[in-house]
């Protein structure tokens, strides 16, 4: 229940590969392309009640959110070489790689 | 360009309305009332933020490491909207923003999306060949940037603060906002002056 | 296609294939009267904590994909506020007739 951040700017973290728009109803705002997908943390944005729950009115309680980059060549095998996407991460889809 | 809502659309919105009312749970003037107050937002409060953090070196800081305070000290109300968080473009790199998932925009400072933000071709192509989309609009940046696609998936908003164009010098701040436009804070234009 | 398991939602749209060659169009037209009046019911719905962005989104992303992807913009909105409003008991179902 702590609410410092587990990941620290820097850290390298892998997005969990998980898909549980595939086992029925759900929202999540991790996109698909980022899954099973490893980046570094660019830092902590904060803690928000976890949209996950909040989509279904359930108590939701606050998960740390992180701004995680991505080189962009190696998820769609296209584009330049140095180029990055940035994404907003919750916690919980996130381990360390 | 986007359609005409279907009459069906319409009439389930006046349908949903009118049972909403019957049950005391809103009122049309309620509804008008928001409306304008939408209304009101526009680009033109990020252009006004874009030039003092171009011209203030103390606004800029704040801007970067809190829009929300930045928006404020600009005299828009935040109550209630999400964290703004915003973007630096320097000669190295080079911030499009899209949101893939559904179209999450910084609207307090922007106002409405524009119809092609909310657009399937730019939610799915921005974040893959982001330069080539740059390229379709006008936009060519050397290899030497690093385009980096911010993809809006959670509780922030973001902005882009562009850079400053060459040939500004001794500009005051409202001449340099009328130079910084809606898209060149979404990350898909690049001011110019003159 | 849902067989496979890595299949993305609906509209968990970034990257796909569907709209590689799609120009972006220069659509800067802001929302129409249906648009604008569908913004503000779900933002007057929200401040009466009525419903929440994260229950609007999961009702969007509910959409059949035929349908997702032929409504417009608002109208996808629309959905999911009136199903919302039924599903929580505000309106009465024939509202959805």
């Amino acid at each position: 229940m702590s609410d410092a951040p587990r990941f620290a700017p820097g850290a390298t973290v892998r997005v969990k590969d998980d898909w549980p728009e595939r086992r029925g109803p759900c929202h999540i705002r991790t996109p698909h392309y980022i899954r099973g997908r490893t980046g570094q943390v660019v830092r902590p944005l904060g803690a928000f009640p976890n949209p996950e729950d909040l989509a279904f009115a359930r108590p939701a309680p606050k998960r740390t959110l992180y701004h995680v980059l991505f080189a962009q060549e190696p998820i769609w095998h296209e584009g330049r070489a140095g180029d990055t996407v940035m994404v907003e991460v919750f916690e919980h889809w996130l381990e360390e790689a | 360009m986007a359609a005409p809502p279907r009459p069906e659309s319409l009439a389930l919105l006046d349908r949903l309305v009118a049972a909403l009312e019957a049950k005391g749970i809103v009122t049309e003037a309620e509804i008008a009332d928001r409306q304008s107050n939408t209304d009101k937002a526009s680009p033109e409060t990020g252009a006004r933020m874009v030039a003092r953090a171009w011209t203030d070196p103390t606004y800029r800081a704040l801007l970067l490491s809190d829009g929300r305070a930045a928006a404020e000290a600009m005299g828009v109300s935040m109550a209630g909207a999400p964290p703004l968080g915003v973007l630096e473009n320097t000669p190295a790199r080079h911030h499009l923003v899209v949101c893939t998932l559904c179209s999450c925009y910084p609207r307090a400072v922007l106002g409405y999306p524009p119809g092609w933000y909310k657009s399937f071709a730019y939610r799915s192509r921005a974040v893959r060949e982001p330069r080539v989309v740059l390229a379709e609009w006008g936009v060519s940046l050397p290899d030497s940037v690093e385009v980096r696609v911010v993809d809006s998936t959670a509780d922030y908003r973001w902005m882009v603060l562009p850079m400053r164009p060459a040939g500004t010098d001794g500009w005051d701040e409202a001449r340099l906002a009328a130079l910084v436009t809606r898209d060149a804070m979404v990350g898909v234009a690049v001011p110019r002056a003159g | 296609m849902p067989d496979d398991p890595r299949t993305p939602a609906t509209h968990d749209i970034g990257g796909l294939a569907r709209f590689h060659c799609t120009p972006v169009e220069h659509d800067e037209a802001p929302p129409d009267g249906f648009g604008k009046r569908v913004d503000a019911l779900r933002q007057v719905l929200a401040q009466k904590k009525l419903m929440t962005v994260d229950e609007l989104r999961r009702g969007i992303e509910s959409i059949p994909e035929g349908e997702y992807f032929d409504l417009g913009y608002y109208e996808r909105w629309l959905r999911s506020i009136a199903a919302l409003m039924v599903e929580k008991g505000h309106v009465g179902p024939e509202v959805l007739r």
